[in-house]
């Protein structure tokens, strides 16, 4: 029933493995806190529940990553597996699946149908993130790079990514045509 | 025909308008609404900046404020009526008589449409609303066939719009307690049917298992597709027999009958998914304004586009065709 979603190679994923946990999680909380700062509307958007703390646990990667929403503040912590405590909610599934429905390629409901995306624990703040990520339609380039130029030469370079492992790393763009 | 979509965000309206819709459908994200779920749904100050988006590349914009009112909170939905029209809204999506009335009374000037969540299967029921309230369009309920629409519009002078993709509920819409008696929630006042404040998943010896409420609806083994947590299209044992009791799930896609709904005089065809995502918006909208367009050429009709996005996988026609259990 799964859809055929690319996943990171294997080696890929053994090379990741030694990868020292402290300054990947520094990186990732910096990308966090630029989105909280360029987004506040999906703060707003969670509402009741920004400051739930989610396991994003990504099945082709070594590593969980632990997502504090921190009412504005987030955090992101990468843990091993075994390591993780307790969250208000898990969702599993391919890094592909997070990149698509952050990039606006793949429907979060569609990908549950297909038994592609898990979730366990709180379904409301799943569903509350779900929504708010959707309505920020983020960009990987865009939260990453600063100034223009540096932000052209990630997305193309996300695209030569993308072209060769199927990952959706930019977001999707839309044309009016045929019917504007 | 007309196309009517659904939004949930001002992501997903702008999706839809550039997907092609004639008209998009949401809500305010309060109670109001039928789809009062969490992170979904519209303030008031972006309702506003979507209707001026919408107008400027010329399509509507309908404001759903179909849930019935709690006594001594009326001002809530007389509120949301109220802001809807200010903020140019070209019709609100009604289901109760009281808020029907008061916005008969106090907003004459907007546009006022039958929610399905009113239930209204027959031209006396039509009728009534039309002459009672102005009504102007209804939304007709998913238990209908065809040859049926084509009756009832030759006994109304209203226009009549019908869902023909996306979740099917086939239950007396307005009405159900099923939501209600597990979760104590409404979705007719509260908003949320199956609400995901009630949802557990969980993974029991290889099989998906979904509770609502405590009570558990379906196991699903690891090789088949997951179906939405409604009681509805929940896999119950009764008697000697296991399976879906009320509903299978699947999803309504009526693509191939839009020749047969245009002849039975229907105006506007409507896609069911406000709690859907901006992929799932831009596909089906294109997908139908795609058949909405070749229904207009009197091209044939294209297929089987959409089943991954529905649930189970698997679509219907429904009652439409009457060959659905």
């Amino acid at each position: 029933m799964t859809e055929d979603l690319p996943e990171i190679p294997q080696t890929v994923q053994v090379a990741m493995r030694p990868l020292p946990l402290r300054p990947v999680s520094i990186l990732l909380s910096r990308l966090a806190r630029r989105v909280a700062a360029r987004h506040p509307d999906l703060f707003e958007r969670m509402g009741e529940y920004g400051g739930a703390r989610f396991a994003l646990d990504m099945t082709d990667q070594p590593f969980v990553l632990l997502l504090d929403l921190g009412h504005g503040d987030p955090s992101i912590k990468a843990m091993r597996r075994a390591r993780v405590g307790a969250v208000d909610a898990t969702i599993r599934g391919p890094v592909s699946g997070f990149l698509g429905m952050m990039h606006g390629t793949l429907d979060g409901d569609a990908l549950f149908f297909s038994r592609d995306l898990a979730v366990e624990g709180d379904t409301s703040s799943v569903l509350a993130l779900r929504n708010a990520i959707d309505d920020a339609e983020l960009d990987l380039a865009e939260e990453i790079g600063i100034g223009s130029t540096s932000v052209k030469l990630l997305r193309q370079a996300f695209g030569v990514v993308e072209r060769a492992t199927g990952l959706p790393l930019n977001r999707h763009q839309m044309t009016m045509e045929p019917y504007s | 025909m007309e196309l009517v979509c659904p939004a949930g965000t001002p992501a997903a309206l702008r999706t839809a308008v550039k997907a092609g819709a004639h008209t998009i459908y949401c809500g305010f994200a309060d109670e109001t609404n039928a789809r009062n779920f969490p992170g979904l749904n519209f303030s008031r100050k972006e309702l506003g900046e979507a209707i001026v988006f919408a107008h400027a590349h010329g399509s509507k914009v309908l404001v759903a404020i179909n849930t019935f009112p709690r006594a001594g909170g009326e001002d809530i939905w007389h509120r949301a009526i109220s802001d809807a029209g200010s903020l140019g809204a070209d019709a609100v999506i009604l289901a109760d008589l009281g808020l029907l009335a008061y916005t008969a009374e106090h907003h004459p000037e907007l546009r006022r449409h039958l929610s399905v969540q009113a239930a209204a299967a027959n031209p006396d029921a039509i009728n009534f609303y039309a002459e009672a309230f102005d009504v102007r369009r209804v939304v007709l309920p998913r238990v209908l066939t065809v040859a049926e629409i084509k009756a009832i519009n030759a006994e109304i002078d209203v226009e009549t719009e019908v869902f023909v993709f996306g979740g099917l509920c086939v239950m007396a819409e307005g009405r159900c307690s099923l939501s209600s008696y597990a979760t104590g929630r409404s979705p007719n006042m509260n908003g949320v049917c199956s609400p995901a404040s009630h949802v557990s998943y969980s993974e029991e010896e290889g099989d998906l298992v979904a509770r609502l409420g405590g009570y558990t609806i379906h196991r699903t083994e690891k090789e088949r597709s997951a179906p939405y947590p409604t009681l509805c299209k929940g896999c119950f044992t009764s008697r000697e027999q296991t399976g879906h009791v009320f509903e299978d799930p699947t999803s309504l896609d009526a693509t191939r009958l839009i020749p047969d709904l245009a002849k039975a005089g229907v105006t506007a065809l409507k896609i069911e998914g406000r709690q859907r995502s901006r992929a799932y918006v831009e596909k089906v909208v294109r997908a139908f304004r795609g058949a909405v367009e070749a229904e207009a050429q009197g091209r044939p009709m294209p297929e089987g586009l959409l089943a991954t996005l529905s649930e189970g996988q698997a679509v219907t026609t429904g009652a439409y065709a009457k060959v659905w259990r």
